[in-house]
């Protein structure tokens, strides 16, 4: 081990002082190391413990982690678990989130991992320190390390004697290798994992103190804005004159149809963006063929998986068939997506909200053509991303102009038209139930497809970066590849977790699409959960049974029956009293299988004369696994149920006759707003001490779109088998049913 | 294209300031850029998310669309006035209580839109304080929380809590 120190970590030595615990060597690789498969979470990427811990001879802590907070309130739980097991207060320890210099690289901030990974990771890191300082104490003590205790980062014997942490680790050189099991403080110990305890970044929020990528002002900071060209259009010509003569305009930059203009001031930037647009002429916009770009995945060539084949095709029973569709829909971040870049002395940093500032990382040397140990990407918080939004784009925006000027932070923050017109979206669905019921009422078949473009465009290579499509030598995207099960992309919870003896699941994987799409809180779970648990409900209503008791009647899993019942228990679904143009509803999924057990039960209510739905009141029952923030399981879930219901009862891009996008603002793409929000939300959290954790971010994003279609079915008689569920939509289809929107 | 620079006296959060800027230049990018507030957000430019508002007089304003020229001697209050991370005020107080954010970029502004609300009416109904929010657009789905933070805003200062 007597590699070089890494630049970037050796400065913070020196500027640590005497630091131990707090030396870390490039890392080798796992096979050098012995790390590797059988260590938890993200230790399995970074198994050396000062990776993740790092204990100052001053007495300072430092917790790093390879995941970003995008308001998921994932810095708090870190800061509770590694407070807990080294038994400090919360506030001793200073948390470095990602950041391509000092932390782990542990991917993308997605899928619901970051508790499952770093969660994970950093509970077993600080365990094993503790231990470590114990071990150090005993022998300083000269007591056998069961006769310690610790307060609050103070290890004392029975005598009286004590020892801080930053003594003990004075003058030691302590870079260990995890080891695969951890003396972890059991749940009935805990004084903080568990327990109330508010998150650390809200205070800033509400005050108004720096609190994101948006707020950097870096001394000699200059404002660019960005000018897009309409889909498919070739550079023709562009006035720069007039835009040049503009008040604090720097430099105008074009590399093909790549266009950025740097100003002194952010508002001279925005006036120069409108004039340079307004100067710059574009030829042959060609959109692709309207039903393509409209997101007619029919239309489109898809290439089909088995993801599931058991048992066989029996002969007998009721079939019912059924088809589900969903639009494209936005990410929507509140605050456009900004970056802040610096080239100085050939070498770049890059403050992003990214979700994965390594991919990124990677994706800029090349769009560069630099090393990627010439490029350092820190995550600073933006605006809530609700997955692979404008980030990674506006950050390559940022580095190319930024190259433009070196020596300048360059702060590029995109314009409400830039997000709603160039974010990649979420992509449109089709899916196709089939199911056999035998007179019982037993589902004893299921045949169930679903046809997506893909749900990952994330960054790893230039041509993922929009910019990098648009320069003089573009780069191109490579091709669409599937997530693979069990995770899966359009095919996520695509397999249902109901015991079904015989039953075939497809996916239809649309590589080429005529559109950017990615990840979209949930993937392709919000539709196939939507799509499911909808047909469970067709089927339940076919069979005469309650909606509650045939899902049970298909379900093993005792941790999904918890919830299912838990949601109908605390809604009073047997004692629900039927109101004029009210209805109920229920729904239920593991996300992915393999995640948090989510059920939800609602009620609506639909307008007699306009179709309009509103949620009265929402139950969601949640296991997430051990419970380590039980109000941040909460806030994830209520603001998943609210989203889940402006996804769907307000939200779809929408197209022209020629296939243009008309959803460029907040006025072309409706989101929910408090009016329509419902009456209240309660969230009941079912805490499994001791068990693993299972993430929660996504979880009732599937469930609270089905319980809506199967409310309004309840209350109108009209199953919706298309989203969004806007008035019109309703109205047609209560109409169809022959009932009118309400039975009172 | 170009606009005049003139000088404007703004009273801010109870201080005395002076900017040069353009006349058309909205109050928004004075207050984040020559008076280095965070607390109004830039979110859509076009007056249809509120993650800008801010108070001019009585008024919640979106300050995104209202020129600096416009405003006048009116004293204008942003989500920094109403307190600090040591001291916050009452509204800031029953955000923090009700941990009633999630990303929190559209929080000042609806903050500082809820203390146009009970600053005129002390006890509004739920019914009232919804509508009021209702221009300010929320994409995290913390709804819930920013009612109950308004509601027991408005009840503390009404001397019911």
């Amino acid at each position: 081990m007597s590699a070089p120190l890494n630049p970037a970590r050796r400065l913070l030595l020196k500027a640590g002082g005497a630091l131990t615990l707090a030396f870390t060597l490039p890392r080798l690789s796992l096979a050098e190391d012995g790390g590797g498969p059988d260590l938890p979470g993200s230790l399995k990427k970074e198994p050396m413990l000062d990776g993740w811990i790092r204990i100052g001879a001053d007495g300072s802590i430092t917790v790093l982690t390879g995941k970003a907070e995008l308001g998921q309130g994932i810095k708090t739980a870190i800061i509770q678990l590694a407070a807990e097991e080294l038994v400090v207060a919360p506030a001793r320890i200073q948390l470095v989130t990602a950041d391509t210099a000092r932390t782990a690289n542990e991917g993308f901030t997605a899928g619901s991992h970051s508790m499952q990974d770093s969660g994970t990771a950093v509970r077993h890191a600080a365990a094993q320190v503790r231990e470590i300082l114990l071990g150090l104490a005993a022998t300083r003590l000269n007591v056998a390390p069961g006769r310690l205790a610790i307060n609050d980062g103070v290890i004392s014997g029975p005598g009286g004697a004590s020892l801080a942490y930053g003594e003990l680790v004075r003058g030691q050189e302590l870079h260990r290798t995890a080891t695969a099991e951890s003396v972890v403080r059991k749940p009935g110990q805990h004084f903080l994992s568990g327990r109330a305890f508010q998150r650390v970044d809200i205070p800033a929020k509400v005050t108004g103190g720096v609190a994101y990528v948006q707020d950097l002002r870096l001394p000699g900071m200059v404002h660019a804005r960005v000018v897009r060209p309409p889909p498919g259009a070739a550079f023709a010509s562009m006035d720069q004159a007039a835009t040049a003569a503009l008040p604090g305009v720097l430099t105008i930059v074009r590399d093909g149809r790549f266009i950025g203009v740097i100003a002194q001031r952010e508002y001279q930037a925005v006036r120069a963006a409108a004039v340079l647009a307004a100067g710059t002429h574009w030829t042959g916009a060609a959109p692709a063929a309207p039903q393509e770009a409209r997101g007619d995945v029919e239309h489109m060539v898809s290439d089909a998986t088995t993801i599931l084949d058991k048992g066989s095709v029996p002969a007998g029973g009721r079939t019912f068939r059924a088809r589900y569709r969903k639009p494209f829909q936005l990410h929507g971040s509140i605050g456009p997506s900004c970056a802040v870049a610096q080239l100085v002395d050939g070498k770049y940093t890059v403050w992003t909200h990214s979700q994965g500032v390594f991919p990124l990382r990677q994706a800029l040397a090349e769009l560069l053509g630099v090393d990627e140990a010439l490029i350092r990407c820190i995550h600073v918080e933006g605006s809530g991303c609700y997955g692979h939004n404008g980030a990674d784009d506006v950050a390559a925006d940022a580095a190319l102009l930024a190259r433009a000027l070196p020596g300048k932070p360059v702060r590029v923050q995109w314009m409400r038209e830039d997000e709603h017109g160039h974010e990649p979206m979420g992509p449109p669905m089709l899916s196709s139930a089939q199911a056999t019921l035998d007179a019982s009422g037993q589902i004893v078949d299921w045949a169930y497809e679903v046809w997506s473009p893909t749900h990952n465009s994330r960054p790893g290579t230039a041509g993922n970066l929009l910019a990098g499509t648009l320069l003089a030598q573009p780069f191109t995207p490579p091709p669409a590849k599937p997530i693979p099960q069990p995770e899966g992309g359009g095919d996520r919870n695509a397999i249902p977790l109901y015991s079904l003896a015989n039953a075939r699941v497809l996916h239809h994987f649309i590589a080429k699409a005529p559109f950017r799409s990615s990840a979209l809180r949930s993937l392709g779970a919000y539709h196939n959960v939507f799509s499911i648990e909808s047909f469970m409900d067709e089927l339940a209503l076919a069979a005469r049974i309650d909606p509650v008791v045939f899902r049970l009647r298909h379900m093993v899993d005792s941790r999904a029956r918890d919830v299912i019942t838990m949601a109908a228990r605390q809604f009073g679904w047997d004692q629900y009293r039927r109101q004029p143009g009210r209805g109920r509803g229920i729904a239920f999924a593991r996300y992915k299988n393999l995640g948090a057990y989510a059920a939800v039960a609602l009620e609506v209510e639909v307008a007699r004369d306009t179709g309009y739905v509103r949620i009265t009141r929402a139950i969601a029952a949640v296991d997430s696994g051990e419970i380590v923030s039980l109000d941040g399981i909460r806030n994830q879930i209520e603001g998943g149920i609210v989203q889940s219901c402006s996804w769907t009862l307000c939200e779809e891009v929408l197209f022209d006759a020629a296939g243009q996008s008309q959803s460029h603002d907040w006025a072309g793409y409706p989101i929910l707003r408090f009016p329509q929000v419902p009456d209240a939300v309660h969230v009941h959290v079912i805490d499994r001490p001791g068990m693993p954790f299972l993430g929660t971010g996504e979880a009732t994003q599937g469930p609270t779109c089905a319980a809506i279609a199967n409310a309004i079915a309840d209350a109108t008689g009209a199953r919706l088998r298309e989203l969004p569920f806007k008035p019109a939509r309703v109205m047609a289809a209560t109409q169809l049913a022959g009932k009118p929107a309400s039975r009172g | 294209m170009t606009t005049p620079m003139n000088q404007y006296a703004l009273n801010v959060n109870g201080s005395q300031h002076t900017v040069v800027a353009e006349s058309d230049t909205p109050l928004l990018y004075v207050l984040r850029d020559d008076l280095q507030l965070n607390g109004a957000k830039f979110g859509c430019g076009l007056g249809q998310c509120g993650a800008c508002t801010v108070m001019v007089g009585a008024d919640a304003v979106l300050s995104c669309l209202m020129p600096v020229s416009s405003v006048g001697k009116r004293p204008v209050k942003t989500v920094e006035g109403l307190g600090t991370v040591q001291r916050p005020g009452v509204l800031q107080q029953a955000f923090i209580d009700e941990q009633a954010a999630q990303c929190g970029y559209c929080i000042a502004g609806m903050i500082m839109r809820a203390e146009a609300l009970l600053e005129a009416v002390p006890a509004p109904s739920d019914e009232q304080i919804r509508s009021h929010m209702a221009l300010n657009l929320c994409r995290c789905g913390t709804h819930m929380r920013i009612l109950r933070a308004v509601r027991k805003a408005s009840n503390k200062m009404a001397g019911k809590a």
